[in-house]
């Protein structure tokens, strides 16, 4: 049984009730524990950041050369906060209400109230730290509306918004390894957990430097390992993303939650061959101002430039009116597909939309040219003046458009696809960010708990903050408090011999495979089940051939692959193995919940349960759960349910028609 | 954008690890498209050499989209490669043509040692800001964000310098190794804000003892910093600094 | 660096002037008043010591930034990025420093040494005794070598101060785009200006433009 320990009491008084009775350490005893942190990204470095603050002793760890890498960094668009700035009738509750409804009602409700109500702190905090969110001529905060909503609740930096909020708590996480109260680990990946007692108690990392396995205690070990959509090979992920740290966890027994729940983007610069090794998304926010359509006509060969108005289909804006181009992600990537799948798609590759600026650059530069006073102004000078708006706002998307495919989208409309960007799913977390191992937390895209089946844009960025400033600062002493005369454990303690033991093993048999394929070989081959047949659309065939090629994916890869160098160096293609190795573990049970959940939801589109019209058909009655993994042995899992209650946010179809 | 196939000669710098010499080795390449990226080449080239079971060359990279600034190679001459406001990453083989040779040497200054091939070791720049680049603010300490006015401009100059991914072409384009946009960018994005005042004095004059205690250079000016930066850090962060830095020295 | 450098670009403009007067074809009346007037001034005396402090200061200060900043980098590319990134005389000034210290050698010798320690002819302007620096001026620069070794010098110079005038400044901290841009042109202006005045002079002399 799973116990989600949620406090009772009113939705709006759980978190601030809990806050209140919650046990505490006292400043004396944190200065004796020790709390280990994996990852640094918007979720890890600050919660490494708060925990220093509050006194413990903490260490963190990374993969890359500096913290200030993690892939949180490439967050484009913009955190969402109920600060109501713009007096349009954005509050606390309204957030929770689309959160909830945006992830197709498959959220904890308690959760998500308590992410919308410590939203508007986030934004001071950062504020505070040095954050430069963009502003109004008067020096106030500026928001932009995002998909999915109605208000404009989003704070941002350029195109940026990810980049500079990293480096806010990046900077604050510097401050206490200056001051002493972090250690910090870079290039360091951990392949283990190490438990005592069946406490969570430590990790065994690898120094990517050196190769050397170290051996590190802590009281407490929290998970911020970001996502795993690298499961797919190719996805907006960084390169070095992977689920290494959250799977060896699942495998020592936490639960995995909801592994099928993944987002596929809406807005990606679509796939140029063969090589491609990375896809690069383009911020939703430029759905804000760009209008998506492909032509009439199918298989159409004309430039975009040369078809007319009335022969060009916008599709969102005429299935959806309300929301128009701002429908939430999956409905707008499913309706891509389904436009490509049609044959209506554009470019070489037909697996594309058009994503145009034309209307946008002429709509602002008439504003413009009105503030400046221009009487009558030529098409020429609106399009110069609505140019320089559209620069001021989406330059840098603009610009990298144009890197990456040669072509200038303020003169040619955008090619655009869907591309795997986020998953909801991960390790399964109680109220207080734990997992099913005790002193094992979870927090940020690792953990499952806030977006349900489909995350809201700009809200990634809001709960890796939340969970990491605001959450377990508080939810951390109610375990640490009856851990303060838990001494610190030697590592020569046998649990650590034997897991440093498992994980070396584990390495020199990897290494000594010696066949004849390289790991990004495997890696593209298990991408492509994933996407075909657990990707924007799956069937409950497609779904039981995966599993079966996954399977046998497996056993190719422990049989033929080849890996160069040695393991007591620097060798990158090793750090790579062993992160392909348990994507390939995971893709399996990402199947079978794919499969086990017989209902389209959020991001998990069944092609048996669908409307007439093609939308997503939920099955509260018999899906309304969290599906909670168990590991029980190679290709065996035991399937847990969290039954979901929803007191306030009363399931509903989901329309933004 | 027509699209074309290439074949490449490549001098690649390679070195064991840091104890070691290296060398350079040269490799041929056929078949490239020019749609793909740098790194994409690299990684072609790469599977070929596991193949034929020689190492494949060891290179920093992650978001492959020009944000996180962990890619850092110094392609013919020039960090990033040829492209302006540019990152490895980001650069494409259109910016070449069939029978090009390029040569690609690991970021060179005595503060960035190489660890094998094309990876140097940059933590130089995390001890600069554990030095002071940072608001000393713990979480909860923050008031409500709205009651600090930041006027636009500033607010916009402040985010340009701020806009830094940390790769180092700065140090690896200066002619003296030297560190000074990066330190100037982030000395000019929070001296540029209301938060950051408080701790101006120390922050420059902190940030800049400890970027020549790990051995970067002096400024001279020279601005071939600011002209290979992906981000377009601007040359006035660096007068800024030395503003900040000349201030704090005067006063108490 | 920048104090010392801005310092001898304020006596630059007081050298440039008054050499200039070799241009009044006056038979070199008002350039042996001038020069006159600044060997025997108390006050300039004194000036010079500051003069010679600062030049000192400028060299050593330059040198050790030289060879400091040539040890950040151990290993060098074999592809350098050179006039890519930035102009050659920025990354020269160590190099047109050194130039111009050989210069300044030769010119101190033909001029300074004479007029403070061995004697020079002397005459008379307005009753007043003074020592014939012009008719120097007029001996030395017959010397076909000589005068492209003072223009040389000057091309020296000229790179130094396209640099250095602007560099200085940024240095000293002005940050602001609107200023720095003044600066740069002001810079530029004064580095051609003062470099082609000097660079006429002797060249001046040689073809008999002034006698």
């Amino acid at each position: 049984m799973l116990d989600s320990k949620i406090p009772a009491g009113p939705l709006e008084q759980k978190w601030s009730e809990y806050k209140g009775h919650v046990k505490l350490v006292n400043p004396a005893n944190k200065r004796k524990i020790e709390i280990i942190v994996v990852g640094t990204g918007l979720a890890g470095a600050s919660a490494a950041a708060s925990l220093a603050e509050m006194g413990y002793q903490v260490k963190t760890y990374c993969f890359h050369d500096s913290p200030r890498r993690a892939h949180s960094i490439s967050a484009q668009g913009g955190i969402n906060a109920a600060k109501n700035y713009q007096n349009d009738g954005d509050s606390v509750f309204r957030l929770f209400y689309d959160t909830v409804k945006g992830g197709d009602y498959r959220a904890r409700e308690s959760n998500v109230h308590r992410l919308s109500e410590v939203s508007a702190n986030i934004i001071d905090q950062c504020v505070a730290q040095g954050v430069p969110f963009a502003r109004e001529y008067g020096g106030l905060l500026s928001n932009r509306s995002f998909g999915g909503t109605q208000v404009q609740r989003t704070f941002y930096a350029a195109g940026q918004t990810g980049q500079q909020l990293l480096i806010g708590a990046y900077q604050a996480l510097e401050r206490q390894i200056a001051l002493g109260n972090v250690t910090m680990y870079a290039r360091h990946e951990m392949q283990e957990l190490v438990l005592i007692d069946g406490k969570a108690r430590g990790i065994i990392a690898r120094n990517l430097v050196t190769g050397n396995l170290e051996r590190h205690f802590g009281h407490t070990v929290l998970l911020c390992t970001g996502g795993y959509s690298n499961v797919y090979y190719l996805s907006t992920s960084g390169m070095g993303s992977n689920v290494t740290a959250a799977w060896k966890a699942h495998k020592q027994g936490a639960c995995f939650a909801n592994p099928c729940f993944t987002q596929i983007h809406p807005t990606c610069i679509p796939v140029s061959g063969e090589h491609q090794s990375k896809l690069t998304l383009m911020s939703e926010s430029l759905r804000n101002d760009g209008r998506i359509w492909v032509p009439k006509k199918q298989n159409e060969t004309r430039k975009p430039g040369e078809i007319p108005e009335e022969e060009r289909d916008y599709y969102l804006e005429r299935r959806y009116p309300a929301f128009g181009n701002l429908v939430p992600r999956d409905v707008a990537s499913r309706a891509a597909k389904e436009r490509c799948d049609a044959g209506y798609g554009v470019g070489t590759s037909r697996q594309a939309v058009y994503l145009d600026y034309a209307e946008a650059i002429n709509r602002y530069g008439r504003i413009e040219c009105n503030k400046n006073g221009i009487a009558n102004p030529s098409p020429e000078i609106i399009r110069r003046h609505g140019m320089d708006v559209v620069k001021e706002k989406y330059g840098n998307l603009f610009n990298m458009y144009e890197k990456i495919t040669g072509e200038n989208p303020y003169e040619v409309p955008m090619r655009i696809y869907p591309a795997v960007h986020y998953t909801m799913g991960g390790l399964w977390v109680d109220y207080e960010l734990m997992t099913t191992i005790p002193g094992l937390y979870c927090l940020g895209e690792a953990n499952f708990s806030d977006h349900g089946a489909n995350r809201l844009g700009a809200s990634a960025l809001m709960q890796g903050l939340a969970d990491g400033y605001f959450v377990i600062p508080y939810t951390i002493g109610n375990y640490l408090s009856d851990e303060i005369r838990t001494k610190e454990i030697p590592t020569d303690h046998p649990a650590f011999e034997k897991a440093e033991k498992v994980v070396a093993d584990r390495i020199s048999q990897l290494k000594n495979i010696g066949g004849t394929k390289t790991v990004d070989h495997f890696h593209k081959r298990l991408g492509k089940i994933m996407w075909d047949k657990c990707g924007m659309a799956r069937n409950a065939n497609g779904l039981r051939e995966a599993i079966v090629e996954i399977q046998q994916l497996k056993k190719d890869f422990y049989n033929d692959l080849k890996i160069p160098g040695e393991i007591y160096e620097m060798n990158p293609e090793l750090d790579k193995a062993s992160r392909v190795a348990d994507f390939i573990e995971l893709g399996e049970l990402m199947c079978m919940d794919a499969l086990n959940r017989n209902e389209s939801c959020g991001g998990h589109f069944r092609e048996e349960m669908q409307t007439e019209e093609g939308e997503a058909k939920r099955d509260d009655e018999n899906f309304s759960y969290v599906a909670a993994w168990q590991f029980a042995g190679e290709h065996e899992w035991v399937l847990i349910k969290e039954p979901l209650e929803f007191e306030v946010a009363k399931p509903s179809q989901r329309s933004y028609k | 954008m027509e699209h074309y196939k290439m074949n490449l000669t490549l001098r690649i710098w390679r070195q064991k690890n840091s104890e070691t010499k290296g060398r350079f080795e040269t490799y041929k390449i056929e078949d490239i498209s020019s749609e793909m990226s740098f790194l994409e080449m690299m990684d072609v080239l790469n599977e070929k050499l596991i193949r034929e079971g020689q190492e494949p060359v060891a290179f920093d990279h992650d978001c492959r989209e020009g944000i996180c600034g962990t890619c850092s190679m110094f392609i013919n001459g020039r960090p990033h490669g040829p492209w302006h406001a540019n990152t490895t990453c980001q650069l494409h083989m259109r910016a070449y043509q069939d029978g090009d040779t390029i040569t690609v040497e690991p970021w060179r200054a005595n503060a960035f040692p190489v660890l094998k091939d094309l990876i140097v070791d940059r933590s130089a720049f995390d001890r600069i800001i554990q030095a002071g680049g940072y608001i000393s603010v713990n979480t909860g300490n923050a008031v409500e964000a709205n009651s600090i006015l930041v006027p636009k401009d500033q607010a916009d100059s402040s985010f340009a310098a701020a806009a830094c991914i940390g790769c180092g072409a700065c140090v690896a384009a200066c002619k003296n190794s030297s560190a000074m946009l990066f330190v100037s960018a982030k000395v000019s994005h929070l001296a540029l804000l209301p938060q950051g005042y408080p701790e101006r004095k120390t922050r420059a004059l902190n940030m800049i003892a400890q970027m020549d205690k790990e051995g970067f250079g002096s400024c001279t000016n020279t601005q071939a910093c600011e002209s290979v930066c992906p981000k377009e850090i601007s040359m006035t962060n660096i007068a800024k600094l030395n503003s900040e830095f000349i201030l704090a020295g005067l006063s108490d | 660096m920048s104090l010392t450098g801005i310092f001898l670009i304020s006596f630059l403009v007081v050298h440039v002037g008054i050499n200039a007067c070799i241009w009044a074809n006056d038979g070199g009346g008002m350039f042996n008043l001038a020069s006159h007037f600044m060997a025997t001034t108390v006050v300039i005396r004194i000036v010079e010591v500051g003069l010679f402090a600062g030049l000192v200061l400028h060299i050593v200060q330059g040198l050790v930034l030289e060879v400091q900043n040539r040890s950040r980098r151990k290993t060098g590319y074999a592809v350098s990025l050179g006039n890519k990134g930035s102009k050659w005389y920025s990354r020269s000034m160590g190099l047109l420093g050194t130039l111009l210290l050989f210069f300044l050698i030769m010119h101190l010798s033909h001029f300074w040494v004479p007029s403070r320690f061995t004697e020079l002819p002397s005459t008379e302007i307005n009753g007043k005794e003074v020592a014939n620096q012009y008719a120097e001026i007029l001996r030395v620069f017959q010397n076909p070598v000589v005068v492209v070794l003072y223009v040389l010098g000057c091309i020296s110079l000229m790179y130094h101060l396209l640099h250095g005038f602007q560099s200085a400044f940024r240095t000293l901290g002005v940050p602001n785009g609107k200023y720095i841009s003044l600066i740069k042109g002001v810079g530029f202006g004064f580095a051609i200006i003062v470099s082609l005045a000097f660079a006429m002079m002797p060249v001046s002399v040689y073809l008999g433009w002034v006698s």
